[in-house]
């Protein structure tokens, strides 16, 4: 018997009057895990019962252990008639499993009806004792961490980085099962709710094993998603980065892994480990680009572009080499594609990382961004234990996007996500992410596959060796300009970079970047089945170039030449397609200047069309040079001697047109000395393109104080201070059905999104000076004229004195005390501190506050020592950095935040992941405050639920924090409405840098000698 | 284009005060709107029309949640959906309970029943404040009315503790719901002049000195029927005051009583005659006579009711007519109330003491144009 559950249910309050006649409720408690029952006692005739129950012992397998949740049933007990089900908790105790994490589960929980909505607390205490050895093989990956964020997470350093790990499983959606005709939405509901629990449980185990097996510990970046597929199904995919991780300043991160090659690697570290690609002759089913047909379903494969940035003549006359190029890359794709079904090869066939920042040195060269998308039928999954087929569209994808990085000379993969767009039977399945080289001293070997012969600068210039062009520039695989780096001009770089990931750290930023969105509806015809795969799957190509083009153009516009951060997301609806990528927009200073935007008319002859012309044309320059201003862009001056090339002539420009354009001369004739572009052409021939140039203008900076961004951080912003408020803002607009075009639905669209950013600016007026962090925009159509915009970021505050140095020092500074290996310097004092607090005699007075406020029905004091007493043995190293945060004047707040840090404070420690799926449910929209009251109380419940369950894992944060998924549907006629959100996040305990500093200036050595001593007792 | 679906929810609940104000008096949403454009609040931040509807609704949406969990203040405190920092949830609920002057003289003393809601369009009419802000302070007058009735204790302090008032709005609410309890009429013509300032102030003092709770008897008997012993009236202590007819009936006693007073006052009193002449005993304006029969007639619940309409009456009118300045009030009163400890046959000393004590304070408060 490998681990045994307890479970101990304290007390209730706040609950619902479930006797009408008495007003009050007799309640008791269920608790079940797996197929076993146990019940509390009945509390009559109270709102707050006091059950303090026994401890209720579940000996499981801990393969059951990781998937099975556990689930707490509070009723109301009936004696003529049955009982009345309040609400219900699940409580996910995959935190307990892992030794440096969470030892107890404690806290007040919000009872949860998928009806009523959170109907009163209850109060419950967990545990888990593992008996075994964790490393013995075995159907559990038990002590495997995950983690969301997308980097190295704060107090780890980072041993060995294996590579990707996917997984998915399938089952039957209980929504469409035909019991569901006859039972209640309730049960309805907790079916789904606790089989999409007990699948992301399996999903994450089966991840684990995989760890495991590549001799990893812990998975970053992980990212799980449902796709919701009807009929045919429920899927819950997952994708993540095995990685071997150490915790900083623990002994053990100075003693080479006996399995890590780290320090052979470090001693040649340009010596490239034997690649074990699986180019493999292996015939899979051939799907060719335009589709055909297979067993059950339906498939065509979408070319997509390279989002290199090369925007300058990036494509051809009538598609022309526009077409070629996609052409040859989806033939090399289906060329390589390694149709090869077993596992064991997958992880290295695939050099992905889902991370977007990456240790010091890891990136070596970014190539542009790769994406694959294609379009799939639907079919039902008959056999749940098989998803093959899942598996082999997923595989497709990323051998598309494994070739399309291997033509940018590139052999890894960053910054990498996977998403899916369903409507009906329908579904396009999209991958992205950043072509790069890496260093392959942080990998393990097999992952680093082909590319031997690209260049690996070890001593690579600060700040710009990653956008040096990791491709050959005399073959290389798509038109684009080059120029000598203009920091170390030693290089070659593109005039213009994309990428999916965060700015790296050490990159060099003049002035500060801001937030770009490109915003595209095309209409498309109802049709049924292979028809309308067809019909998307022709849109798809023209949607991913106008995005493109209108990033582009929008970059020009802020007189910046890089994105970060780049997502791009198409939805399919009924009857629409809608295109949104976000980016974050910055001037990198290796890059040269971008030209301006010249604007061209077609006809030339008539004279007032001139005069529009030109009047627009100087509302772009004025818009340009206000832009420079406002974000702060003047790069030095450099003298081109310097560079050693003549200026080019000032004639010499490229052309982007839209939709339809011609590949310019410059392509062929590639300036490569020095391709200095003054300008950038905008041919206005249509009331299109007119259309486009306005849209251009409408978009309105963010008021003054306020700045946006997309990726974790603002380029150019440093001195954040702590406050910090993370929202969720949703929005559904209704389209008038009448006139339906195209350029209608990109206004109202586009109005969408401008006036939802509006609203946020103001909302958030009183946190001014302040920057909008990692603004996550999602767009799905829930009906045929209804399109939803779900926005979630978070707010932080900045000094504005400080943050007005946007000096060079300063910058490097800060960079420097972010880096890792500073880190470790911080961290001594850090260990001194938080030893000492136990121990320490800290004012009474506040100690009893705590206790006293503490909502847990344990006081404080107690609750410490259970931590202790359920902390597995020979941890001691550890035990002590997990002192409880009882210092902190915050009390019972539990902040969540997407980004991966909490400004002005260090986090201590993880304690796990939180991934969380409700389903809410309503007959009575209307009592509820209509749709908009229904959502708003939901998410707010949503809210709550994850801080009860970080604050139960003895947490304060939640960081990394993510509303994957936001399923809004309505029936107004019927009164009824349903909404399905699931997040994640990862839940930490952290202390200010302040109380940080008071404590390690208060505590002289001899406090040192204490806890040394206090540890030699509890271990 | 019409908007659907509008929100916006963040982790720790926004809480706008201005919103808050305008929500609380009452306003609809579009009319807060044209109130928050009238103060110039685009002109301030550049946002526009739409936007300002938008979070206008969404503040709106976020109060009318909250709404339900300020009838309960501990709740708000324990609740776990809205995460507000505890300076913001002191701030909502000590607004959300705040009530207008206009509005609470409207009802003080008045019954909290169904009859007095009613009426609540006539004082929205009166008073111009919004029939749902009048509603809402009507409801909270009763709502702690309604908690701290049968409660045992000092009647602030129970408020205090299941409400999370400040002292000051905990204070206000003693005298409230103490009027509401004693139905002290307030509404009279005469008493106009008085603020809820004058009113709570004297609640203050009877409740200290004139109710059960004040003679501290309440421990030696725990089971006794008297539950409420802050807000009802000590009946042994009105029935007694009865006794105190002796001082004006007793001829004897009236002369040296009133000898006793012109003694000590002579000299320093700018309207002594006027104070001298209001002792002969068939004079109207026999201050004396007056507050001495108050007293006696506090036996009836009626005439406690007529309370402050008797006080006014029998000495702040009088005293009024002859231009009596405050301090000469202040003189008199302690003389008067001091000189009856000289009289050796009068033998209430301690019930003249717990009576004129209060009274004596109030007088001063009531004494005022």
């Amino acid at each position: 018997m490998p681990g045994k559950l307890k479970v101990k249910i304290v007390a209730g309050r706040h609950l619902p009057v479930m006797d009408r006649a008495s007003d009050l409720t007799d309640a008791f408690v269920e608790v079940k895990f797996g197929n076993t029952t146990f019940k509390t006692d009945v509390y009559l005739k109270s709102l707050n019962p006091q059950w303090n129950s026994e401890w209720f012992k579940f000996e499981v397998d801990d393969e059951d252990l990781q998937d099975e949740p556990l689930q707490i049933t509070v009723l109301d007990h009936d004696t003529y008639s049955a009982n009345d089900a309040i609400g219900k908790v699940y409580i996910d105790i995959d935190p307990l499993l892992y030794s440096e994490a969470a030892t107890v589960i404690s806290g007040w929980f919000p009872i949860y009806d998928t009806i009523h909505g959170i109907r009163g607390e209850i109060n419950v205490v967990v545990k888990v004792d593992l008996f075994n050895d964790l490393n013995r093989f075995r159907q559990s990956s038990c002590g495997v961490k995950f983690f969301c964020t997308t980097s190295i997470p704060k107090c780890y350093r980072a041993v060995i980085i294996h590579g990707f790990v996917e997984e998915l499983v399938v089952n039957e959606d209980p929504e469409y099962q035909w019991i569901d005709r006859i039972r209640t939405p309730r049960a309805s509901n907790e079916a789904r709710q606790r089989l999409i629990s007990l699948m992301s449980g399996e999903l994450q185990r089966k991840i684990g094993l995989k760890v495991l097996e590549m001799r990893g510990n812990a998975v970053v970046g992980y990212l799980q998603c449902f796709d919701l597929e009807g009929e045919s199904g429920l899927v819950v995919r997952a994708i993540g980065t095995a990685c071997t991780l150490d915790k900083l300043s623990s002994p053990a991160a100075f003693l080479p892994a006996c399995n890590s090659p780290s320090k052979e690697m470090k001693e040649s570290p340009l010596a490239h480990p034997p690649s074990h690609g699986c180019r493999s002759t292996h015939n899979s089913p051939i799907h060719t680009a335009t589709g055909s047909r297979l067993t059950q379903n339906f498939s065509v494969s979408v070319p997509t572009l390279i989002y290199t940035g090369m925007g300058s003549g990036s494509a051809g006359k009538e598609g022309g080499p526009f077409k070629a190029l996609l052409r040859q890359q989806t033939q090399s794709a289906l060329e390589q594609r390694g149709g090869s079904p077993h596992r064991f090869c997958r992880r290295r066939e695939f050099p992905f990382f889902t991370l977007t920042a990456f240790p010091p040195g890891f990136l070596v060269h970014v190539g542009g961004v790769v994406s694959a998308r294609s379009v799939k039928l639907l079919d039902r999954i008959h056999n749940p234990d098989e998803p093959e087929t899942r598996d082999a569209w997923w595989a497709e994808i990323r051998q598309e996007i494994k070739s399309h990085a291997k033509a940018l000379g590139c052999h890894a993969v960053v910054g990498y996500s996977e998403s899916t767009s369903i409507c009906e039977e329908v579904c396009i399945l999209s991958a992205s992410g950043t072509a790069a080289v890496l260093n392959p001293r942080f990998l393990q070997d097999g992952t680093v596959e082909g590319c031997l012969e690209q260049r690996i600068e070890e001593n690579l210039p600060a700040g710009c060796g990653f956008c040096h062009i990791p491709y050959d520039e005399l073959n290389m695989p798509f038109p684009a300009h080059l120029t000598y780096c203009y920091n170390c001009r030693k290089q070659k770089v593109p005039d213009v970079l994309f990428t999916t990931i965060d700015l790296p750290t050490d990159a060099t930023v003049v002035g500060k970047g801001c937030l770009i969105q490109a915003r595209l509806c095309r209409l498309k015809k109802k049709a049924q089945a292979e028809a309308n795969a067809t019909a998307i799957s022709n849109l798809l190509p023209f949607m991913e170039y106008e995005v493109h083009t209108q990033l582009m153009n929008k970059l020009k516009l802020k007189g910046m030449n890089a994105l970060f951060g780049l997502r791009i997301q198409i939805t399919v609806g009924e009857n629409m397609l809608m295109g949104l990528a976000s980016a974050t927009a910055v001037y990198l200073a290796a890059l040269p200047m971008p030209g301006g935007i010249q604007i061209a008319g077609k006809t030339p002859s008539d004279g007032s069309y001139e005069q529009h012309i030109s009047h627009m044309q100087k509302k772009i320059s004025d818009t340009i040079a206000k832009n420079k201003e406002l974000y702060e862009i003047n790069p030095p001056e450099i003298s081109e001697e310097i560079i050693g090339s003549p200026i080019p002539e000032p004639k010499q420009r490229s052309r982007l047109l839209r939709s339809q354009s011609e590949s310019s001369d410059e392509v062929t004739e590639l300036d490569l000395s020095h391709g200095k572009k003054d300008a950038f052409v905008l041919e206005i021939d249509d009331t299109d393109a007119m259309e486009d140039v306005h849209s251009l203008l409408t978009d309105v900076p963010p008021p003054s104080g306020f700045y946006s961004c997309n990726t974790e951080i603002m380029p150019g912003i440093n001195n954040w201070t702590s406050e910090i408020q993370m929202f969720t803002s949703v929005r559904v607009i209704r389209l008038s059905s009448l006139n339906l075009t195209n350029q209608a639905l990109n206004k109202n669209f586009n109005d969408l999104c401008e006036n939802l950013l509006k609203s946020l600016y103001f909302k958030l007026r009183s946190m001014i000076p302040c920057c909008l962090c990692h603004v996550n925009f999602t767009v799905s159509l829930p009906e045929d004229e209804l399109i939803q915009v779900t926005v979630t970021a978070v707010a932080i505050t900045f000094d504005k004195n400080q943050a007005l140095q946007t000096t060079k020092t300063h910058i490097e500074k800060s960079l420097q005390r972010a880096s890792t290996d500073n880190e470790e310097l911080l961290q001594f004092p850090l260990e001194l501190c938080s030893d000492s607090l136990p121990s320490h005699p800290f004012p009474p007075a506040k100690e009893h506050l705590e206790s006293a406020r503490s909502n847990s029905g344990i006081p404080a004091a107690q609750r410490a020592v259970t931590v202790e007493k359920a902390s597995p043995m020979g941890e001691g190293n550890f035990r002590n950095r997990s002192a409880p945060p009882c210092a902190n004047s915050t009390v019972g707040v539990v902040k969540m935040t997407p980004l991966s840090f909490i400004p002005g404070a260090k986090i201590t420690k993880y304690l796990g992941i939180i991934n969380m799926f409700f389903i809410r449910e309503t007959t009575s929209l209307r009592e509820e405050g209509g749709v908009s009251g229904f959502l708003h109380a939901f998410i707010a419940e949503v809210f709550a639920m994850v801080r009860a369950h970080v604050a139960a894992l003895g947490g304060n944060a939640v960081v990394s924090y993510i509303m994957k998924q936001c399923v809004f549907m309505e029936n107004p006629n019927k009164n009824q409405a349903q909404c399905l959100i699931n997040v994640s996040g990862d839940a930490v305990i952290f202390v200010r840098e302040s109380e940080l500093e008071v404590i390690s200036t208060q505590q002289p050595t001899a406090n040192c000698q204490q806890s040394c001593a206090g540890g030699e007792v509890t271990t | 284009m019409t908007s659907e679906l509008d929100i916006f929810v963040g982790n720790t609940t926004l809480i706008d005060e201005e919103v808050y104000r305008l929500w609380l008096d009452g306003y609809s949403v579009s009319d807060a709107v044209a109130l928050r454009v009238r103060a110039g609040i685009l002109e301030q931040t550049g946002a526009t029309a739409a936007v300002l509807q938008s979070d206008t609704m969404d503040h709106y949406r976020t109060f009318h949640m909250l709404e339900r969990l300020l009838h309960a203040p501990p709740k708000l405190l324990h609740q776990l959906v809205f995460q507000i920092p505890p300076s913001r949830q002191a701030l909502l609920i000590e607004r959300y309970y705040a009530f207008d002057e206009a509005f609470v003289r409207e009802v003080l003393g008045k019954k909290l029943s169904k009859g007095t809601k009613k009426d609540l369009d006539d004082i929205s009419a009166k008073t111009g404040i919004t029939l749902k802000s009048c509603r809402r302070q009507f409801d909270n007058f009763k709502r702690v009315f309604k908690v701290v009735e049968e409660m045992r204790g000092s009647l602030a302090d129970n408020i205090q503790q299941h409400f999370l008032f400040s002292d000051r709005l905990a204070r206000d609410y003693a005298a409230i719901v103490f009027f509401a309890n004693n139905r002290f009429e307030t509404a009279k013509k005469k008493l106009q002049y008085l603020s809820f300032g004058d009113f709570a102030f004297c609640a203050e003092l009877m409740i200290q000195n004139w109710t059960l709770g004040a003679v501290g008897e309440a421990p030696s008997k725990p089971d006794s029927q008297v539950d409420d012993m802050d807000m009802d009236l000590d009946k042994e202590f009105l029935q007694d005051l009865k006794e105190l007819k002796v001082l004006v009936a007793d001829k004897d006693l009236l002369d040296l009583h009133k000898s006793l007073v012109c003694t000590a006052l002579r000299g320093k009193l700018g309207v002594f005659s006027e104070m001298e002449a209001n002792f002969k005993p068939p004079a109207p304006q026999n201050l004396s006579r007056g507050l001495v029969n108050v007293a006696a007639k506090l036996t009836h619940n009626k005439d406690v009711r007529d309370l402050f309409v008797d006080l006014v009456e029998k000495f702040v009118e009088p005293c009024r007519s002859d231009h009596w300045p405050l301090g000469d009030v202040r003189l008199f009163l302690n003389q008067y109330s001091v000189t009856v400890h000289s009289l050796d046959g009068f033998r209430h000393q301690a019930l003249w003491d717990r009576y004129m004590d209060t009274l004596r304070g109030c007088l001063l408060r009531l004494y005022h144009d």
